[in-house]
């Protein structure tokens, strides 16, 4: 297996007698980590970067510039994590086959979508925008309103929603099962059972919370910045960070760097489209009233890439998105809700230049260079388009 | 007894026949005559036991460079390197000055009552923000502020003292997120929000420090090992604080020491932000424990404080309609010794009121205990008029004569990263995103890279700083030259040791 990881791609050619699936040839498995982990001795990977230098001051992996990043979900195999990648772009995911991981999640697009709501199945539209992935195995709350707390989990919200990818977790085993190709590759990427045993779905978790958690973006201007290259922004960019984690705009308060979030939830009043009804948020799943209209703070990596904004992408721009904290503390609120604004929502009457600047900075948070590869082929066979 | 006392007329004769010689030999006062920061370690030794070495961890070894009127304080602190003294001189400075660097000393020199003054003129947000270690501030008037008069984020070891801070709008000095600091001998007043708050921090000492006019004077919030000592917090809405916000990424207060503090008058009307935290703070509160596990109580004269004394309350109760699910809401474990309390509760407001007039009292209580929480106890509890302790046991101890500091003995080290370690994090934190073992990636394999460079990092890193593309099948590197010097060789050394 390991000669395969030292020269070129290995294809395979199955023989043509598989029934279920069109004939496809799918290269073996990647052996390597992807950029930000290190392969152990013991063929798991291991997140390597920057922030390894600084000391563990608080767990919960929060501070200033050079503080240690809180800890990853990492300790997966090069191979669980390839076998993810495949996965996640193929539709065959999808009850139809017509919508994949990235349909949403689209690496071109910071691995949103670009839509205020996402499309699901047959055109469904869905309540809530897609967040981002970078980075999202750091994450302790998943979901817009934090009701996962592993990828795990999350994801069988998508796979199995009528309205998402509308497949059933039966359909999904026997589609898979049915694909030699898959068959194989499982058997590669979990090769401590019986390599005739099914696909389960915990393997088919294992191995896509294993690609999400890869996504690493940390090397940004920001980053560079903070590791202590000054150099690396501009005065305007420098401005904008001291306006960003200054205690009057407060940013910094709960886009706590280095992640750009404290993983806690903030009710902080934002208007709906036109014509839709507040999202009562984490209220629902968490059955409590003082979280309506709470979302999780979202980081702000790659936030640039990843318009429009907010848990229903009403703001158009970074601009637009700024400016709404400083339009007033509960100013967007509908008219009889009493929603426990949270306390950094204030008036900070921040400038036209000063909003200018925070926008100049929230773009120096971009870092696409690990951008893992889209497959040319999926194991399905099935048209990759997202 | 005698000899004491001859000791002391040498001193005073001394002082009196320096005082005639410098009236006389300096008609203008030399700047020369002042004297280094005490945190320098070589000037520090048998000065008093009130300073400390906390803010420099290695010795003073950097240059002096000065800032005089008309010039920018930030201008000094780009010039800077770790173990610098900025010294600023009397005049006034309209900036926001942030230090991304470790080590750095800021001394204001006071020349003839002449402060140095940092002016944001309510325009500009922040006087000091900072966020490396090692971080002094010191000698600096710094008013007309939006946002703070010192921040710092994620700093450890800081010493901030002898500042003179006057309305810099929600904080006056606000470390968040650091271990080790002091905050001593400060003058605040005039601040919307606490004018100290210690935030989500561990070991630090607020000392000899004087907070009026305020909403909260000092308040350690989500921070855990502090000491309040000798502070004077006197017409404040609330004197001193120490409590558990919610919602925040670091959910517990505990193992705070008030001690020797004169809380005084605390009745000023509140003028907190609308939905901040400190809002609903009612005026006359002189100390307010919410939530916060094992504080101690000790030695304070807290007096004229109308709504209470001391009021111990639970999050239930105290912040009724935020919650959050990680945060323990009862305040365990506070223990009051001896204090002297009197003339509190004179004008009791809005619940507190209320409640004791379902006791037939139109006076608020010395101590006034609502909620939740076990385990406290009380030295005398009858020396106090009282509400809701009936079920506090006597306390263990009798003082806290043996914690003269909750800083820790040293300065906190920096994490000790080897230059293996530095050379793997840099190798898969950077280069792995363009080479890779065996495999092309944007860039050329690793061993490609080794067979060119073959035992010669320095190679190595000129390329990182200057690549010159070496082979028309790959596209042209982009400098790496943000990296660090020790990150360079590092990583170039990682590089050429690397086994498949």
């Amino acid at each position: 297996m390991y000669a395969a990881c030292l020269g070129v791609m290995v294809f395979i050619l199955y023989a043509s007698n598989v029934s279920s699936s069109p004939y496809v040839d799918v290269p073996l498995l990647n052996c390597n980590c992807p950029p930000g982990f290190k392969l152990t001795e013991d063929n798991t990977c291991i997140a390597r970067n920057l922030y390894d230098q600084y000391a563990v001051r608080n767990l919960a992996g929060v501070g200033g510039l050079k503080s240690a990043l809180p800890k990853i979900r990492d300790g997966f195999s090069p191979q669980e994590i390839d076998l993810g990648r495949y996965l996640f772009f193929d539709p065959v995911l999808s009850g139809d086959g017509t919508i994949s991981c990235a349909s949403c999640h689209d690496p071109k697009k910071g691995f949103s979508d670009g839509l205020a709501t996402s499309i699901g199945i047959d055109g469904h539209k869905a309540k809530r925008a897609a967040p981002t992935l970078w980075n999202v195995g750091y994450l302790k709350k998943l979901f817009w309103d934090g009701r996962s707390t592993n990828l795990e989990d999350q994801m069988e919200g998508p796979l199995f929603s009528e309205e998402e990818m509308g497949n059933t977790p039966e359909n999904l085993l026997s589609s898979l099962n049915g694909i030699e190709n898959y068959r194989k590759l499982f058997a590669e990427a979990f090769p401590d059972r019986n390599s005739n045993a099914k696909i389960s779905l915990d393997e088919i978790y294992t191995a896509i919370a294993a690609f999400e958690a890869s996504l690493i973006s940390l090397n940004s201007k920001y980053d560079q910045y903070a590791h202590g290259y000054h150099d690396a922004l501009n005065q305007k960019e420098i401005e904008g960070l001291n306006i960003f984690r200054s205690f009057v705009a407060r940013c910094a308060e709960c886009h706590t760097p280095p992640l750009f979030t404290n993983q806690q939830f903030a009710v902080i009043g934002t208007p709906e489209p036109d014509g839709l009804p507040l999202d009562p948020g984490a209220e629902v799943p968490f059955k409590d009233k003082s979280l309506r209209g709470a979302f999780k703070v979202p980081s702000l990596r790659n936030i640039e890439k990843t318009a429009p904004y907010m848990h229903s992408g009403r703001f158009k721009t970074l601009r637009e998105t700024v400016q709404f904290y400083t339009n007033g503390r509960g100013h967007a609120v509908p008219e009889g809700e009493d929603l426990l604004i949270h306390w950094h929502i204030w008036e900070p009457n921040l400038t036209d230049y000063e909003l200018d600047r925070l926008v100049d900075f929230l773009k120096t948070l971009t870092d696409e260079t690990f951008t893992p590869q889209v497959p040319d082929k999926v194991p399905s066979g099935l048209e990759i388009s997202f | 007894m005698k000899k004491t006392f001859l000791k002391i007329l040498g001193v005073v004769f001394f002082l009196a026949v320096g005082m005639f010689l410098g009236k006389h030999f300096f008609g203008v006062k030399s700047v020369e005559t002042v004297p280094m920061p005490s945190t320098i370690k070589y000037r520090n030794v048998g000065i008093s036991s009130d300073t400390t070495q906390v803010a420099q961890s290695q010795e003073f070894n950097g240059q002096i460079i000065e800032v005089k009127n008309g010039s920018s304080i930030q201008d000094a602190v780009k010039k800077a390197n770790p173990g610098d003294l900025i010294r600023v001189f009397p005049g006034t400075y309209s900036e926001n000055v942030y230090i991304d660097k470790d080590d750095i000393s800021l001394q204001g020199v006071v020349i003839n009552g002449e402060w140095p003054t940092l002016d944001g003129n309510k325009e500009i947000n922040d006087a000091f923000l900072y966020s490396g270690n090692g971080i002094l501030i010191e000698n600096f008037k710094i008013i007309n502020y939006k946002g703070n008069g010192v921040m710092g984020q994620a700093g450890n070891n800081f010493v901030i003292r002898n500042n003179w801070i006057i309305d810099t709008g929600v904080y006056g000095i606000f470390p968040q997120y650091g271990k080790n600091g002091l905050i001593e001998h400060n003058v605040l007043s005039e601040i919307e929000d606490a004018a100290i708050y210690v935030g989500m921090c561990d070991n630090v000492d607020v000392l000899h420090n004087e907070v009026f006019d305020n909403v909260a004077g000092i308040e350690i919030e989500n921070s855990r090992h502090c000491l309040v000592e000798n502070n004077y917090a006197h017409m404040n809405t609330g004197g001193i604080l120490a409590f558990v916000t919610p919602g925040l990424p670091i959910k517990t207060t505990f193992d705070v020491i008030i001690r020797n503090n004169f809380v005084v008058n605390n009745n000023h009307a509140n003028f907190g932000a609308p939905g901040s935290t400190v809002a609903g703070i009612p005026a006359g509160t002189g100390i307010l424990i919410m939530a916060a596990d094992d504080v101690i109580v000790e030695n304070n004269i807290i007096t004229g404080n109308n709504n209470t004394g001391i009021t111990i309350v639970d999050l239930a109760n105290g912040m009724p309609r935020a919650n959050d699910p990680n945060s323990e809401g009862n305040p365990d474990r506070v223990v009051i010794l001896d204090n002297i309390m009197y003339d509190n509760g004179n004008e009791p407001t809005g619940e507190i009121k209320a409640i004791m007039l379902t006791k037939l009292e139109n006076k608020g209580p010395d101590i006034f205990a609502f909620g939740g929480g076990t385990g406290s106890t009380i030295r005398d509890k009858n020396k106090y008029r009282t509400f809701g302790i009936d079920d506090y046991g006597i306390a263990q101890i009798t003082d806290t004569k043996d914690i003269p500091t909750m800083m820790t003995p040293g300065p906190v080290p920096p994490r000790s990263v080897s230059e293996q370690e530095l050379g793997e994090m840099t190798y898969y934190g950077v280069c792995a995103g363009c080479h890779a073992f065996g495999t092309r990636l944007i860039g050329p394999p690793t061993e490609i890279l080794q067979a060119i460079h073959n035992n010669n990092p320095q190679g190595i890193v000129d390329y990182i700083n200057n690549p010159k593309n070496l082979r028309e099948d790959y596209p042209e590197m982009p400098p790496q030259d943000y990296l660090s010097d020790e990150a360079k060789m590092a990583v170039a050394e990682y590089i050429l040791a690397l086994k498949e």
